[in-house]
């Protein structure tokens, strides 16, 4: 479902961020990228989801190259993927609701239903009750769980996380992970980049170790 | 199905964007109105000026005078080659006594009449041409100066000619003034939208993260140009509208002195979706040429 061959990523000036990583990620499978920070995990998500293009090497999802992806195509592909960002990444001048919706709205959605699928998105998090709420009425983790539910509110094939944890406490991390968990049961390939040793242990998932822009085991 | 969502949603955002900034809205439709109402208000006096130099240099006329010393036999013949002439659409003959009646009577000149001692009116023929274009009447009024016993013609367009001529320099006037404040429309939309994609920098990032086309982020934002220059061309519609129902008060106690009947007209049907059209199209070109220029510079990373 995402596999990278040979991939190479150098950022202008210089640096490589990743040296010839080959890796493939079968589809319902709940990977975690472990390593350091400056490992290359994020330029990993990054490139599965054409938000960086390979220097060299070539990615792959759902079978087209995303190095060769035209500009156009860029967001139909980004519509396979319920992204979670380190910063999250929240709109603080609407709603929990309407942050919600904006996938929805970006795919063109009739609004009743619509309004059902945000719903039903915030009750999986459990902010049902807090869907009039600002984000900066939130805590910290009702904040990430918030950019979770806008993650899986469209129903993507693929959920990726950058560092879901970096904010939160270790109870807090444990009830992420088992709603990560809770997802892939249902299908989803779930791609997770954490330096979070304990958080990964946990859930027994497949570990991708990354060093220096190499995977290490 | 899905696109009218999209265009029902750009639209729902869009009003609630104008609705969350009243006091901004309504200044810049003020500003827009006011700028489209100089030209527009131009136009429409222009209009009303035509009208009214239509209907008094409609008919224009040659007045063809006689010699004192002509006798019947020469008005006849002149009488005759008017007639045959191929630009002559109609000559009345006005012999001189009632030319002098006529004179008594419409200028209360009357005493001043009655006190000469002789009539010194010459016959005369006033002619109606059949072509009425300005070349041509100059052809006809030599020609006829001319003839045998004419002593003098008398083609009344130079007034008529200064007023085509004002009135083409109006119109001139008119187009330039429209042409700046077309410009000033698509430059004051172009500036609210530049600001609008600045503060939505964010939101724009996150959108093309989670599979925004360009056209749907551009959407709201034509929708926005858009729906202001609409929202000024009517508030220039309604600027004229005011300014004339006020000038009508006012000429018609004018007009009343003069017992003559005048009152402005307003934009026609036409010429008011015109307005609206053309006021709502310079709001889309503003803003997509905002919105190209300052939306290619935002990519998430």
């Amino acid at each position: 479902m995402i596999s990278f061959s040979q991939v190479t990523k150098r950022y202008p000036g210089g640096q490589d961020a990743l040296k010839g990583v080959t890796l493939t990620i079968e589809a319902g499978e709940m990977v975690f990228i472990t390593g350091h920070s400056g490992a290359g995990k994020s330029t990993l998500l990054k490139l599965a989801a054409v938000i960086e293009r390979p220097s060299s090497g070539t990615v792959i999802v759902n079978g087209q190259n995303v190095g060769a992806l035209r500009a156009r195509a860029v967001p139909y592909l980004r519509r396979n993927f319920g992204l979670i960002f380190q910063d999250q990444k929240l709109l603080f001048d609407r709603t929990a609701f309407d942050n919600v919706m904006l996938p929805l709205a970006i795919t063109g959605f009739e609004r009743r239903e619509a309004a059902r699928r945000v719903r039903a998105a915030l009750d999986k998090v459990g902010l049902l009750a807090k869907e009039k709420s600002l984000p900066v009425t939130l805590s910290g983790g009702e904040q990430q769980r918030l950019a979770i539910a806008r993650a899986i509110v469209h129903r993507p094939a693929i959920l990726v996380a950058d560092e879901p944890t970096g904010n939160l406490d270790a109870a807090h991390a444990a009830e992420l992970g088992e709603l990560f968990r809770s997802f892939n049961q249902v299908g989803v390939t779930v791609v997770i980049a954490t330096h979070d040793d304990a958080f990964a242990a946990r859930l027994k998932p497949r570990l991708v170790a990354l060093k220096d822009g190499k995977v290490a085991a | 199905m899905s696109w009218f969502w999209h265009h029902l949603d750009a639209l729902r955002v869009t009003l609630a964007r104008l609705a969350r900034t009243p006091v901004v809205t309504l200044l810049n439709v003020g500003v827009i109105g006011i700028a489209l109402a100089l030209p527009v208000g131009l136009y429409v006096a222009l209009v009303n000026l035509q009208g009214l130099a239509h209907t008094l240099a409609s008919d224009p006329q040659l007045s063809v005078f006689v010699a004192l010393d002509a006798g019947r036999a020469d008005t006849d013949k002149i009488a005759a080659r008017l007639k045959q002439h191929a630009n002559v659409r109609q000559a009345r003959f006005v012999p001189r006594d009632q030319a002098l009646k006529e004179l008594k009577a419409s200028t209360g000149l009357a005493d001043v009449v009655d006190s000469l001692p002789q009539n010194p009116l010459p016959d005369a023929f006033v002619v109606l041409p059949r072509d009425t274009a300005p070349q041509e009447l100059e052809k006809l009024r030599d020609e006829l100066r001319g003839w045998p016993k004419v002593t003098h013609v008398q083609l009344d367009t130079a007034w008529a000619q200064r007023l085509q001529a004002g009135l083409r320099l109006a119109r001139l006037t008119v187009w330039l003034l429209a042409t700046l404040f077309a410009f000033a429309l698509v430059a004051v939309t172009f500036n609210t939208i530049r600001l609008q994609v600045l503060t939505r920098r964010e939101e724009i990032e996150v959108s093309k993260l989670i599979g925004a086309t360009d056209p749907f982020i551009r959407r709201p934002f034509l929708y926005f140009g858009t729906l202001q220059g609409l929202a000024g061309g009517m508030a220039a519609w309604a600027i004229i509208w005011v300014g004339i129902l006020l000038l009508n008060g006012a000429l018609s106690e004018l007009a009343q002195l003069y017992a003559a009947s005048f009152e402005l007209r307003h934009l026609t049907p036409e010429d008011s979706v015109s307005l609206l059209a053309f006021s709502a199209g310079l709001g889309w070109f503003g803003s997509w040429l905002s919105v190209n220029q300052h939306l290619a510079g935002i990519e998430p990373h």
